[in-house]
């Protein structure tokens, strides 16, 4: 398009009676690109790199935690006699390091239990981390349910969603046996079916189709 | 040969020789019989620093061309009917830069640490002279700021104008909303109390449940899978460099178009029927005879 203007702008302002202009230096018959596209092509491929270089590095530093997975993280919570089947005991624990009593979290531990047809031998930890939007649930002894304070939503003793806004069961963690202790390990979520998947955040559906609208994030550790 | 009423006086062309009226060219023949008295240095000092701030001026004048630019925004034309409303743009901008300005003094004595925010507004709201009344002043004037977008875009959405020719203003006030919405959120969880600390999760978790891209959002905001060690500074960083740059430069182009486009009528008025009849190429092009209409009437300083 300059190349244009600038033929134009050459015969006009002369002013002279318009004669073939003379070839410029270089131009051959059949000619693409003329000399000074092809700088100005360079030159803005040039800005376009200088600029990915700056910004590239800057966005990938930005979103980089997105993809990165902490080491998994294993505490013992007390010897096995502690955990019985009939009710919980409310565990807390360190989930984030380094950043003090903000990193630590609350569970409710018990062993499985034979009545309920879960395989025995197992502990069973279950967050209190509000499947709605991550309120911390308390278990209600009385009642033998887990309560949100925030926004009404009630679960059942094994956490699966029977009132309220939550969108599936509670979340549970790893657990496993180590020299007589009882040891809580990495988050995972569950489906309405308390088949476990990998961990979601608070006010994410679980199973079937949800798996693909609600993807698993890298950040998170595959499930039991 | 308008603009010559801009530039001051000592800017201005001297009168090409020939052209200068009669009363000077007799000059010379009074001066020879009596001479006019020297002025004393002390008077010339005098009268050059009467005039060094208009010349201070008129140097940087003449070098930005700001008089003409400055007179045609401030005197630029509105139309009749002008009312307070239209003040609530100009309240939610006075309101951002009270928030730029205690935000700036806060982080002076901030520390977007885990273990150290809470102390440090502690810090702000007990020892620091004024801190109570500046930190008061930041957290309660995001509420008004929000208060006063939503009062501006109210305004403009019901005196209609956000139509032709000022959809762009419109979508550029949308997104300074959304920008005004960042802040509010990120600045939230900076205090690192009980309820910053849950209402920020809660926050994050709704980031959470749109779909498909809902998940990394959250990942992205937390910068891990939980709330750790760098939520707080990313949120601080967001809050008090990314956002505020972002807002600035909306801010400009959204007073450049009101200016370049000049601001609506009030519905409630009737454009006025134009006193001469204007000829029918005008007419057909749209252009009303005395430029009546109070939607046109404000364009002249475009």
């Amino acid at each position: 398009m300059s190349d244009d203007a600038d033929k134009q702008n050459g015969a006009e302002a002369t002013g002279r009676p318009e004669r073939p202009a003379p070839e410029p230096p270089g131009y051959f018959e059949g000619e693409s690109m003329t000399r000074r596209k092809a700088f100005t092509v360079a030159v803005q491929g040039l800005g376009g790199v200088a600029g990915a270089a700056i910004v590239l590095p800057a966005v990938g530093f930005a979103v980089a935690p997105i993809f990165h997975r902490g080491k998994e993280r294993w505490e013992a919570i007390g010897p096995v006699n502690d955990f019985v089947e009939d009710t919980y005991r409310q565990v807390v624990f360190t989930e984030t390091e380094s950043i003090g009593d903000a990193g630590k979290t609350t569970a409710y531990v018990r062993k499985s239990s034979k009545q309920l047809e879960e395989e025995p031998g197992k502990f069973v930890a279950v967050s209190n981390r509000c499947a709605h939007l991550g309120c911390p649930v308390r278990f209600v002894e009385a009642a033998g349910n887990f309560i949100c304070p925030c926004h009404g939503g009630v679960y059942d003793f094994q956490g699966k969603r029977i009132g309220g806004p939550p969108v599936r069961p509670l979340d549970q963690f790893q657990t496993r046996v180590r020299n007589g202790q009882v040891e809580v390990g990495p988050r995972y979520s569950v489906t309405s079916q308390l088949d476990p998947v990998r961990a979601r955040d608070p006010g994410e559906f679980t199973g079937g189709v949800w798996e693909y609208l609600y993807p698993p994030r890298p950040s998170t550790f595959p499930p039991p | 040969m308008k603009l010559d009423s801009l530039i001051p006086a000592p800017l201005r062309k001297p009168a090409k020789p020939g052209t200068s009226n009669g009363a000077k060219g007799a000059a010379p023949a009074d001066l020879k019989t009596s001479p006019p008295e020297r002025p004393s240095d002390a008077k010339r000092l005098a009268d050059k620093a009467v005039e060094a701030p208009v010349d201070v001026l008129a140097w940087v004048d003449q070098r930005t061309a700001a008089t003409g630019f400055l007179t045609g925004m401030l005197y630029r034309k509105v139309p009749k009917g002008t009312n307070w409303f239209y003040t609530l743009g100009s309240a939610t901008l006075i309101a951002f830069i009270s928030q730029a300005i205690t935000g700036v003094f806060l982080a002076m004595y901030y520390t977007p640490s885990t273990t150290q925010a809470y102390a440090s507004i502690a810090h702000i709201n007990n020892d620091v002279f004024l801190g109570q009344l500046v930190h008061g002043m930041h957290k309660w004037g995001s509420s008004v700021m929000v208060i006063l977008i939503f009062l501006h875009m109210g305004r403009t959405f019901f005196f209609g104008a956000y139509k032709y020719p000022r959809e762009l203003n419109w979508v550029i006030g949308v997104v300074l909303l959304i920008l005004t919405m960042t802040m509010a959120f990120t600045g939230y969880l900076l205090p690192f109390d009980q309820r910053s600390y849950w209402a920020s999760i809660v926050g994050i978790n709704i980031n959470g449940t749109g779909p498909v891209i809902g998940p990394y959002l959250s990942d992205f905001l937390r910068a891990g899978p939980e709330l750790g060690a760098t939520t707080l500074s990313r949120f601080y960083a967001i809050h008090m460099l990314l956002v505020p740059g972002a807002i600035i430069a909306m801010i400009g182009a959204h007073m450049y178009l009101v200016v370049k486009l000049g601001t609506t009528a009030p519905p409630w008025l009737k454009g006025e029927k134009p006193k001469v009849a204007a000829p029918v190429a005008q007419l057909d092009a749209g252009v009303e005879g005395n430029g009546a209409s109070p939607s046109n009437g404000a364009s002249a300083s475009a």
